[in-house]
């Protein structure tokens, strides 16, 4: 009976955390989570590419400022709808890429660390990506690195959107390679192409 | 087993105890903790339903009161609206899943075989079977709303919102599984009442001679085997839409957002059929018997309860009609939605001709089946008000469908069952409910009901939409608001005084005797509580009312055998004696198929692999049901009907 | 007569009704209603007076002893009992057949409430607010606005729906029945107001966290102040007068706000939001939920998650000035 109790208890712990619908915070949108470096820049062939990358899928740590963000498939769904308002299929389609790079494939140029991808939306990337620091609120934009993160498989199956109502823009199942991040040691694209 | 069947004790070998004792020992539920879990026998299979159903019952009402008082002032902050949709959706799928259709299989197994003359159900281990998968689904539901995992889109999971786009997670996924997984329970009981009440009858109850609550419960037991497949077709596209990115009712990709609708009414409509007609079959026994005369027009009243049921497939698109569909389709569902009301109004003219004309015993049943007139015929009459497209242009989706359906629904269902429940506790129990209790408990629940959904009336054509978590002052619906959660708080004061008299009166009422109320079916021709064997003799029939022609040398069946689990098989029409059948006895295996069956469907919840799994450990299960057990006793197979004799 | 009475009162006190009524569709419904209700309430009371004479009749006749029936039956009166039986579901089937045939006719004169040439609005629903386009076959000439509509009185409006995400549902009691917007079907609805004045509308289709707060104004004024309105509406937005507002409109396009509003006659485009281009012509915010006062909208703008959570507006954290400034701008925009 003890047991039981203490299964149930954990279990409510872990649905409670897995399916709140957290209404978005206040927090100021510019604010950089620790361990994101100043030097936010890495352009082109010269940066050093970030070394270290997590196992493809693994559940980010407590305490991690993405952790609530990435085991929640509201806050991806969130990430989601915020894709299309924000316009990031503008450059990004949706997800196969087009003015700007794919996000659906296993190529990461700035690396796939959710840190990292924060970064990239918060500071902007040279070449066209447009900084959003300070415009939208911080946990709208872990929702972002949430979702854009799922996309190429990085989040566990049970959190990641499944069909849309629209058309279907992915591939077929056939057409996709298993997702395994990698960076590329050559010249980004972003970096070869005309700005 | 084996010796016992060599031997063939008969009943013709035995004198009256020594039948008893012999049948007894062969009827005995299997004792122990497994033992709980292998009983195949209906009355205490039936019992746990029941309560199980009351529990399920009393926590609806719980969310119920919490709804009621976030509504109780504008603006209210007591729930989120996130939780309020939790509740809300709960709320509704368990009292229509898990409550309301469960409770009327329920008392129908207890009672079916008991009033048909026979010792247990066609298939017993099937109803052990159907019991764990409705106790499997029933927590999935309420664990996951514990776990903030509650389904938070309504009962009736209206998509696109359900779908894969518009609710993340897996709150719409347990929705969905519960409902193919509870459903099963239901077909499985609608499955067993048939054949029960087409082969097992006692010899004598030709189809005109059947109590009307049986028919009631067959012409029910139809209605579910084709309704519910379309809800669990419905659900089981849900969950494939969600969980492996089908296009079932996604526009964009040529599925449609009205299927769902079309699939869900189609089961939705006949769903409060299902629910109201076996109340009005206890509704009829109860009339009988407090009459104290046949109740008039048996044939007229069964022939409605079967034009109800067809009639009822044929109007699930008046829950519709906002959403714009051809005038002409609208003109038929209307006329569809207003002809049902002639078969209820036969029932309703009979049971007040029958009390006119009556010699009442004026009891608290029958002061729950003159609450239940009032209430109902209200809810009739706001229902044919919503039958025409204008008026439901604008009542719909509004409190005034959720103050007409409560009235159809606790008042056309609850309070025939209350009755009911008064009326049968004796032969349950052995002992009377206290009548001073009871008649508190009525009047309590009769104003409490109204307090608290009259007013909904008033509200929902003053504008107020159903299923808002809270309203804006400057409406002006406050008052009524709170006038109708004072209610529901009388409301529940009445359930808990119902409580009471049955925990009270178990222990200390009156003893009943077989036949308290002098009433004239066979279910009351048994000692009470019935023993486990139901009947020491198949009993036989000589009119609609057995107990009150009965001769004084009314025949018997004999011949049957003492030492198995064997009944008699009669002939559909008339029933008369076939032959003699061995029914399963006590098995694990139900039980494990049920648990094998759900881990399954909670499996798939999370991954699609869970269909694999559960296909595999079913087919384990089945197979361990399924193991031929022994030789089969060849005294039994199909041996001539046994002759009818004089009691020993 | 009295209970009557003060329902009435009730009645009166209520911002939207369906039996309150401004326009000739929902006269209609409403007549109808009157029809079933009195007919229906004959109906009840007789029902109810048999079943408690009929109680009143078995029970002075009571037998208190248990056992077995009580009455003999007489076949010659038992067949009298089925005819009555039989005389009273006639006479339901009669009713009935009347219930249909003004349902019928109502049906057919609602749908007759149309005219060419009207007004015609797109109305679309968003979770958790409606876009409004009043269509014209010159695209400059269309007119954008969110949550609040203006129809001219005395003349047939007419409103196609659609819906962007879930299944809303169109209610403004005091003129018309509900009409669902559903993804994938198009759907219409022909209005009329007869007499000038504010109708109140709601989602009545649950669609979500905010469905109770997803509220729609309809404000019927007469054919010139309409015609006037829908001039000014196509205007594009006023330039900052001052340099406060000035600063406001700053604040508007570079932070999150133009990210999914738009403002026409500025660089801020987004499409997601309601167009505030004349927002300060409006009367409520958040889709009916507040007054539209500076206060509110301040509130609003800062902590929109207090109001309605879910919501799909995040929380701004602006500084005092830039707060000030932006209702400046805001209260430019008539």
């Amino acid at each position: 009976m003890k047991v039981l109790t203490c299964l149930m208890l954990v279990l409510a712990l872990a649905g409670c955390t897995r399916e709140r619908r957290k209404p978005t915070d206040v927090a100021p949108s510019s604010a950089r989570p620790e361990g994101s470096p100043e030097s936010a820049l890495q352009p082109g062939p010269t940066g050093t590419p970030p070394s270290a990358e997590p196992s493809a899928v693994a559940l980010p740590a407590e305490g991690m400022p993405h952790a609530p963000y990435e085991q929640s498939a509201w806050a991806v769904s969130e990430g989601k709808r915020l894709y299309q308002w924000y316009n990031c299929v503008g450059c990004h389609a949706n997800g196969g890429g087009g003015m700007g790079p794919p996000l659906m494939d296993d190529k990461w140029i700035y690396g796939s660390d959710p840190i990292k991808v924060h970064q990239s939306i918060v500071d902007g990337r040279p070449n066209g990506m447009p900084a959003f620091g300070g415009k939208i609120p911080d946990s709208q934009i872990w929702q972002l690195v949430a979702y854009v993160r799922s996309m190429s498989g990085l989040l566990p199956k049970d959190v990641r959107q499944t069909r849309s109502d629209h058309m279907s823009v992915r591939p077929s199942e056939q057409a996709m390679r298993p997702a395994k991040p990698k960076n590329e040691a050559g010249t980004p694209p972003s970096a070869e192409r005309p700005g | 087993m084996t010796t016992l069947a060599k031997t063939g004790v008969r009943d013709t070998d035995l004198t009256a105890a020594e039948l008893h004792a012999a049948l007894e020992r062969v009827w005995e539920p299997p004792s122990g903790f497994i033992g709980w879990f292998k009983n195949v026998f209906h009355k205490p299979i039936s019992t746990r339903f029941i309560f199980a159903a009351l529990g399920f019952f009393a926590l609806g009402g719980v969310l119920a009161l919490l709804m009621r008082l976030q509504l109780a002032m504008p603006e209210n902050t007591l729930l989120s609206p996130d939780l309020y949709n939790q509740l809300f959706t709960v709320h509704g799928s368990t009292m229509m899943f898990l409550f309301a259709v469960p409770v009327m299989q329920a008392v129908g197994l207890y009672f079916v075989p008991l009033m048909v003359g026979t010792r247990n159900l066609a298939f017993p281990r099937l109803n052990t079977f159907g019991f764990f998968v409705y106790i499997i689904g029933g927590v999935l539901l309420w664990v996951a709303l514990f776990l903030n995992i509650g389904p938070d889109t309504g009962w009736f999971s209206y998509v696109p919102l359900s779908g894969p786009e518009y609710s993340p997670g897996k709150r719409v996924d347990v929705w969905a599984q519960m409902i193919t997984f509870t459903e099963l329970s239901s077909l499985v009981a609608a499955v067993e009442i048939i054949v029960t009440v087409f082969k097992l009858r006692a010899p004598g109850m030709s189809l005109n001679r059947i109590p009307i609550f049986v028919w009631a419960q067959l012409v029910t037991s139809f209605m579910v085997i084709f309704a519910m497949p379309a809800v669990m077709l419905a659900s089981a596209f849900l969950a494939m839409d969600r969980l492996v990115d089908t296009h079932f009712f996604n526009p964009a990709e040529g599925g449609d957002a009205l299927l769902w609708q079309h699939l869900f009414w189609f089961f939705g409509h006949p769903e409060v059929y299902i629910i109201f007609i076996p109340a009005t079959g206890i509704v009829s026994m109860l009339v009988q018997t407090f009459s104290r005369r046949p109740i008039v027009g048996y044939t007229a009243i069964v022939l409605s309860l079967i034009a109800t049921a067809i009639l009822g497939f044929g109007l699930w698109v008046h829950h519709m009609f906002a959403t714009g569909l051809p005038q002409l389709g609208e003109s038929f569902f209307t006329a569809a939605s207003m002809l049902i009301a002639i078969p209820s109004g036969i029932q309703i003219f009979c049971w007040i001709a029958t009390l006119w004309t009556g010699r009442l015993l004026v009891r608290t049943p029958l002061l729950f089946v003159a609450g239940f007139i009032f209430i109902f015929v209200l809810g009739g009459l706001t229902g044919v008000m919503q039958a025409s497209v204008p008026i439901d242009l604008q009542v719909h989706d509004t409190f005034f469908v959720v103050a007409h359906f409560h009235y159809v629904l606790i008042g056309g269902a609850v309070f025939p069952l209350i009755g009911g429940l008064y009326y049968w506790f004796p032969k349950m129990t052995g002992r009377m409910m206290s009548e001073s209790l009871g008649r508190v408990n009525f009047w309590i629940f009769f104003i409490g009901f109204n307090l608290t959904f009259f007013p909904m009336h008033q509200l929902g054509l003053a504008g107020m939409p159903r299923r808002v978590y809270t309203y804006l002052p400057q409406t002006g619906w406050g008052p009524l608001n709170f006038v109708s959660t004072i209610g529901a708080f009388v409301l529940s004061v009445a359930v808990i005084v119902f409580l009471l008299n049955a925990f009270v009166s178990y222990r200390t009422g009156a003893l009943a005797g077989e036949n308290p109320w002098g009433a004239d079916s066979l279910d009351w021709s048994v000692p009470s509580p019935a023993p486990s064997y139901n009947f020491l003799y198949i009993p036989t029939v000589n009119s609609r009312t057995p107990l009150w022609t009965m001769e004084p040398a009314q025949p018997v069946v004999t011949g049957m055998r003492a030492d198995i689990l064997e009944v008699l098989v009669t002939e559909l029409h008339d029933a008369t004696p076939d032959h003699r059948h061995l029914l399963d006895g006590p098995s694990i295996w139900p039980f494990l198929t049920a648990v094998a069956f759900g881990i399954g469907v909670i499996t798939a919840i999370f991954t699609a692999w869970g269909v694999t799994i559960g296909a595999v450990l079913c087919f384990i299960t089945l197979a361990g049901w399924f193991w031929p057990a022994g030789q089969p006793i060849e005294d039994t197979a199909r041996e001539a009907a046994p002759p009818l004799g004089e009691r020993a | 007569m009295n209970l009557l009475e003060r329902l009435q009162s009730l009645t009166e006190r209520f911002a939207q009704s369906a039996l309150e009524t401004a326009g000739p569709q929902a006269e209609r419904i409403a007549a109808l209603w009157w029809l079933f209700f009195w007919v229906c309430t004959i109906i009840f009371v007789l029902v109810v007076a048999a079943l408690v004479f009929a109680l009143y009749r078995g029970r002075a006749r009571s037998v208190e002893e248990s056992s077995g029936p009580a009455v003999t039956l007489d076949s010659g009166r038992e067949a009298g009992i089925h005819r009555k039986i039989f005389g009273l579901i006639v006479l339901t089937a009669i009713i009935l057949f009347a219930f249909l045939l003004a349902t019928e006719m109502t049906g057919r004169s609602l749908a007759s409430l149309t005219s060419s040439g009207g007004v015609t609005i797109e109305l679309t629903g968003y979770r958790w607010w409606w876009r409004a386009r009043y269509l014209d076959p010159a695209p400059e000439r269309i007119v954008v606005t969110a949550n609040e509509i203006h129809i001219p009185v005395g003349k047939p409006v007419l409103i196609n729906l659609y819906s962007r995400d879930v299944i809303h549902s169109l209610w403004v009691p005091e003129l018309h029945g509900k009409r669902d917007l559903i993804p994938g079907h198009p759907n219409a609805l022909w209005i009329q107001a007869d007499r000038p004045g504010r109708y109140d509308g709601q989602c009545a289709e649950f669609c979500g966290q905010q469905h109770a707060h997803m509220r729609l104004i309809v404000i019927a004024d007469p054919p010139d102040r309409f015609d006037a309105w829908l001039d000014a509406q196509r205007v594009t937005a006023q330039a900052p007068g001052d340099d406060t507002a000035k600063r406001g409109m700053e604040v508007f396009l570079t932070g999150s706000c133009a990210l999914c509003h738009a403002i026409q006659g500025t660089d801020a485009n987004g499409q997601v939001a309601p167009d505030l281009t004349h927002i300060a012509s409006r009367a409520t915010l958040a889709a009916g939920t507040l007054p539209n006062t500076p206060g509110h909208l301040a509130g609003w703008i800062v902590d929109p998650q207090h109001v309605k959570p879910g919501a799909a507006m995040p929380p701004n954290s602006l500084s005092a000035e830039d707060l000030q400034a932006l209702l400046a701008y805001l209260k430019g925009l008539r």
